[in-house]
């Protein structure tokens, strides 16, 4: 041993204070601060880790004291649950069924927000803001996320609380036992009211909410080409159309919920194939 | 004598073996602990002191990993005790609440670590957004992290099937229907019909192995339950760690 440690030029010694150093091109790892404001992680990150881990499972034991696992009767095809809940986290999917067609609320739109999701780091150009919360100096960005995800726990809430038998809309106070006559709302598709409104064929109609249909996405991208030109210029044109397409999609999914529970509109766009 | 007696297991060659270093009393063989531990190692040695500050992670993605953790290991445990068997599944779980010794514990425990878990890998992440960390050169990063969301959820969605109850039954019913709409792979899906797909060779008749739930959805989900997407889940964790230590930490670590 002796011998071993006379060959080293510094000598190993469990009083001296040992770290790993990296040769780095531009910054250490530690640049901004003395090399002496750092701790071991031994055991001051890992004591934290461990209370941490403590307290989770301290929480989950108090939990299921009062809350067990639900078990429901033997599975059994031929009686359907009324209403059917999904499990919580995929309640504002199976409440945007109401709003969409299950080939968009199902699976199209879900893909889209993951997609959304993991592009938004690409399309996201402002420097600012990493390593610290901030809401001023990524007001946008914020708000996307906010936007996004208080859509998702919103249509929550209505899923858990405010729906009834057939899916149907009930508040706390209503009479959750009977089920509601579905003949009280009428649902109708946009082009109907516009063939209605101005007394045109059913090809008009169609036309006009075509028009509005395509016209919310190219209007909606071409102004703030304009309006808001140097966040245009940061991100170039592609980068900038593939986000105004998902920021578009988003504000159209809360627009529909707005126009199908204010006005009871069915579809805004109806096509031979698929329809919004 | 219980000095000679440590000192003799301390010295002996099985545990100078087993631990390449002393206690970690001194700086040195604190480093050392660190980084010659497998499980240890995913910290760096030294971190700043401001790092010990709570109020920037608040321990989200550590926690996320914990109820993982508690849910492989109350998973294995209740994979013990359960056949994947429309005849059998229903009664394994009756037998887990009124028969078998801390079986309620260990399914409500799994239950609502799930529970959390989804929760807490969506505090996580808007933990991330919030202090900016998916910026370069964390972008990849942050894609790998929203490969694990979609994989928490559709962990939760597989185990939802396994205790054959009504709630199990008709969630996945519902849900697997869903995937019948799909666009062109779909039999009710825009263009699935126009393309051949039909009720017994699309999408959901994939994912269900039938055209309706039943024994062969059950061992589908069994599996990817229990075996696949747990193995995802742990690869994709691993490059998520790895990349947190070679991308740098994102706040005052």
């Amino acid at each position: 041993m002796d011998e071993k440690v006379t060959r080293e030029i510094f000598p190993r010694d469990s009083r001296k204070s040992y770290g790993l150093v990296e040769l780095m091109k531009k910054s250490a790892p530690i640049i901004r601060k003395e090399p002496e404001d750092t701790v071991n992680v031994w055991p001051n990150l890992l004591m934290i880790e461990f209370i941490c881990a403590i307290l989770v499972t301290v929480g989950l034991m108090v939990l299921i004291q009062f809350e067990h696992a639900p078990l429901r009767s033997l599975a059994d095809p031929s009686t359907t649950p009324n209403p059917m809940r999904a499990p919580w986290y995929f309640l504002g999917l199976q409440e945007l069924l109401v709003y969409f067609d299950p080939w968009y609320a199902g699976v199209v739109l879900p893909g889209m927000i993951i997609l959304g999701l993991m592009l938004f780091p690409y399309l996201d150009t402002n420097p600012k803001g990493v390593g610290y919360y901030t809401y001023t100096e990524r007001k946008f960005a914020v708000f996307n996320y906010a936007f996004g995800f208080s859509l998702w726990w919103v249509t929550i809430v209505i899923g858990t609380y405010l729906r009834g038998l057939d899916w149907q809309w009930y508040w706390p106070w209503s009479n959750h036992l009977e089920h509601m006559n579905p003949a009280l709302v009428t649902l109708i598709p946009l082009h109907i009211i516009f063939m209605n409104w101005f007394h045109v064929s059913e090809g008009v109609g169609k036309l006009i909410t075509d028009i509005l249909f395509v016209g919310y996405f190219a209007v909606w991208t071409i102004i703030p080409m304009i309006v808001w030109k140097p966040m245009y210029k940061a991100m170039g044109l592609w980068r900038y159309l593939t986000f105004m397409f998902f920021f578009l999609s988003m504000m159209g999914v809360a627009l529909k919920i707005v126009f199908r529970l204010l006005f009871n509109i069915k579809y805004v766009l109806v096509t031979p194939w698929i329809n919004f | 004598m219980l000095q000679k007696l440590k000192s003799g297991i301390v010295e002996s060659q099985i545990f100078k073996s087993i631990f390449r270093h002393g206690y970690p009393d001194n700086d040195l063989d604190r480093a050392y602990a660190v980084f010659t531990n497998v499980f240890l190692h995913i910290h760096p040695v030294k971190v700043r002191r401001s790092a010990l500050r709570m109020r920037y992670t608040f321990c989200l993605g550590g926690i996320t990993l914990f109820l993982f953790i508690i849910l492989t290991l109350t998973g294995i445990w209740l994979m013990f005790y359960y056949t994947p068997y429309t005849g059998l599944a229903y009664r394994n779980i009756k037998d887990l609440q009124f028969v078998i010794f801390g079986g309620n514990l260990m399914r409500d425990l799994h239950r609502f670590a799930a529970h959390g878990m989804v929760l807490f890998v969506w505090l996580h992440m808007t933990r991330v957004f919030l202090t900016g960390a998916y910026k370069a050169p964390r972008e990849f990063n942050w894609v790998v992290g929203v490969v694990l969301l979609v994989n928490t959820l559709i962990l939760s969605w597989t185990g939802y099937l396994l205790p054959w109850d009504q709630l199990a039954y008709w969630a996945v019913t519902v849900g697997a229907k869903m995937a019948s709409y799909t666009p062109f792979i779909g039999q009710n899906g825009p263009w699935g019909p126009q393309l051949g797909f039909l009720p017994t060779n699309d999408i959901m008749f994939m994912l269900l192995g039938g055209t309706v739930v039943g024994q062969n959805a059950l061992i589908r989900f069994y599996v990817l339950h229990c075996v696949v997407l747990p193995l995802v889940v742990t690869v994709f964790l691993a490059v998520h760690f790895w990349r947190i230590r070679k991308d740098g930490f994102s706040g005052p670590l």
